[in-house]
């Protein structure tokens, strides 16, 4: 479903290439982690399939095929097509990432508005549906909250809520839990396994903590200084990891959860456990 | 609402206030009233009958609220230098002013907001350095300058009015209003100049804004964007400029006043403190900062209706 194929992506202020020659595809209905600390390219991938990539001021080849569309070089008015309808986006900070003028309810419907032909009260009716989808408890009363009015947790339940509002067969999701406390990181993970198993969506979790992208990926990508240094199923990455930037990622998370992880790990065996 | 009432409870204090220290200073500075009606000549007793006949022999806290009831059934005192009651003195003046600022005012709003957005769009074009040149000479040329030009080429030369020959209002209505708005052109030339680099700088800031990434990632054009997000975001920083902008033309229409030769307020203010005609003065200055706390606070219950982040002292 997603393709990336020796993507190359070179900022014209900027000396080194911010993604040099990345390989990797996403198949239907998976889950795949892209791990790397800032400054690894692995936004700069995520912003090239969502086709937001600045191309004025960047130079840029190879291939990203979502659906077969390819969006590093298609025209405008195809992207516009593809984008929030085919591909959703979760960014970081869901606080700043939200028009703080208007009210949620306006925005989780904005792609519905944009891609569909439905009334206003069909667009609110699936609107709300998405809203209880993420399962904020008041989705009515959520709809008509401007943002600066819900908690940071529930305004990135919000914004899962309109990025999948509309369906589209792809969610990105750039470092979606990492401005929101643990108790909250770890519901919104649950959340987006719910969703995956639910709507059969792929995502694409962006992330620079190898311990959160164990929970909810099965296979996981390792970035850095724009290549992929490792890949493959996440618990051998994370326990028998080949490259050393993966071993010093692992070395990075707290001793105690490595030992809780692997416990799990040895409980179900072999296959990943999406808790 | 509640925040409404609140702020106008708050005008209302701060007029109070103002009021009070505008005729504490003035009763200070001001010496003897009588003898500067009646000059050095006058006796003991035509100053006595006088005083009497002004209130000024009552305490100072009771002359002050005589004054201030003054305000609300029109009767502000009499002119020292007209011997005439100061509200039939200065009120055909205020009507000048207020209808000049107003057009002014609406000059400014109905070009600058275009000529911000285009700015903006249009930013880091080709055209870029002879907008901003154009805008920071605009910005630049002071009033006094301006309205000489203007009298000049429009009046002197194109003869659209006759400079220094005002109509009355009464009599030649679309007369005054055509001298009024060359006058009106000169004050807002310079505040359209700052209007349009604010908009402009504020838009594209804006633009810059991660909520801008998230709604192309919707599926919308750029022309969307800011139609839909980036327009509504960019109004609360330009009203409560166009709020500055209101109190402040009216400090700048004394000095076209002066040049264009209107008998507006600021050329009366500016006679009036020449001649310490104090009342007249007093008066003036508490209707000038009425205008100015008003200016302010229309623009904030706009701003907060627009934003709501504004509104969140409402919840107390």
């Amino acid at each position: 479903m997603l393709e990336v194929r020796d993507l190359h992506v070179k900022f014209h202020n900027r000396d080194r290439e911010a993604v040099a020659g990345v390989t990797f595809t996403l198949r239907d209905g998976e889950i795949l982690g892209l791990v790397g600390e800032s400054g690894s390219g692995k936004s700069v991938t995520a912003m090239s399939i969502a086709g937001l990539l600045p191309r004025k001021k960047c130079d840029y080849r190879g291939d990203v095929l979502v659906d077969g569309e390819d969006m590093l070089h298609a025209n405008r008015s195809l992207l516009r097509k593809i984008q929030g309808n085919k591909i959703g986006v979760v960014f970081q900070e869901p606080m700043s990432a939200m028009d703080p003028l208007m009210k949620v309810g306006r925005q989780v419907e904005e792609v519905l508005v944009i891609h569909t032909d439905l009334g206003p009260e069909e667009r609110k009716k699936l609107a709300i549906e998405a809203l209880a989808d993420v399962e904020l408890p008041n989705p009515e009363e959520v709809y008509n909250k401007y943002p600066h009015e819900l908690s940071g947790g529930m305004l990135q339940r919000s914004m899962i809520a309109a990025a999948i509002v509309a369906r589209p067969s792809l969610l990105l999701l750039d470092e979606p839990t990492t401005a929101l406390d643990v108790t909250i990181q770890a519901q919104i993970l649950k959340l987006l396994v719910k969703l995956n198993k639910k709507h059969g969506m792929s995502m694409l979790f962006i992330s620079h903590n190898l311990g959160v992208v164990r929970k909810l990926c099965k296979r996981v990508a390792v970035m850095q200084r724009g290549v992929i240094v490792e890949e493959g199923a996440t618990n051998d990455v994370f326990f028998r990891p080949q490259h050393p930037y993966t071993q010093h990622l692992i070395e990075c998370i707290p001793a105690r959860v490595k030992v809780i992880a692997r416990k799990r790990a040895e409980e179900t065996e072999g296959g990943a456990d999406n808790d | 609402m509640k925040y409404a009432l609140r702020r106008i409870l708050a005008l209302f204090i701060t007029m109070i206030l103002v009021s009070f220290l505008a005729f504490a200073a003035f009763h200070i500075i001001s010496g003897d009233p009588a003898r500067a009606i009646l000059g050095m000549n006058a006796t003991e007793k035509q100053l006595a009958l006088l005083r009497q006949e002004l209130g000024l022999d009552k305490p100072f806290l009771v002359q002050y609220f005589n004054w201030l009831l003054g305000f609300f059934s029109g009767n502000l005192g009499i002119s020292y230098s007209y011997r005439q009651p100061v509200a039939s003195l200065i009120i055909p003046k205020l009507q000048v002013t207020l209808v000049m600022v107003l057009i002014s005012f609406g000059i400014i709003v109905v070009l600058s907001l275009p000529l911000g957005l285009r700015a903006a769009q249009k930013s880091g074009g080709r055209l870029d350095w002879l907008r901003t040149t154009v805008d920071q000479l605009c910005m630049a040329v002071p009033a006094f300058f301006l309205s000489i030009l203007v009298s000049y080429v429009f009046g002197i030369v194109l003869k659209f009015f006759t400079p220094g020959d005002f109509p009355k209002m009464e009599r030649d209505l679309t007369g005054a209003l055509r001298y009024l708005f060359f006058a009106a052109v000169c004050i807002a030339i310079p505040r359209i100049a700052m209007a349009v680099r604010m908009l402009k700088s504020t838009i594209i800031e804006e633009m810059e804004k991660d909520y801008v990434r998230t709604a192309i990632s919707r599926g919308n054009t750029r022309a969307e964007v800011l139609k839909k997000h980036v327009l509504k975001n960019s109004l609360v920083p330009t009203i409560t400029f166009l709020g500055q902008t209101m109190a402040e033309i009216v400090g700048g229409s004394i000095v076209v006043e002066q040049v264009f030769g209107i008998p507006g307020m600021g050329r009366f203010l500016v006679a009036s403190i020449s001649n310490r005609d104090y009342p007249v003065v007093e008066a003036l200055v508490v209707i000038l900062a009425f205008w100015v706390i008003l200016s302010g606070t229309v623009a904030d219950l706009v701003g907060q209706k627009i934003d709501p982040r504004l509104r969140l002292g409402d919840r107390s």
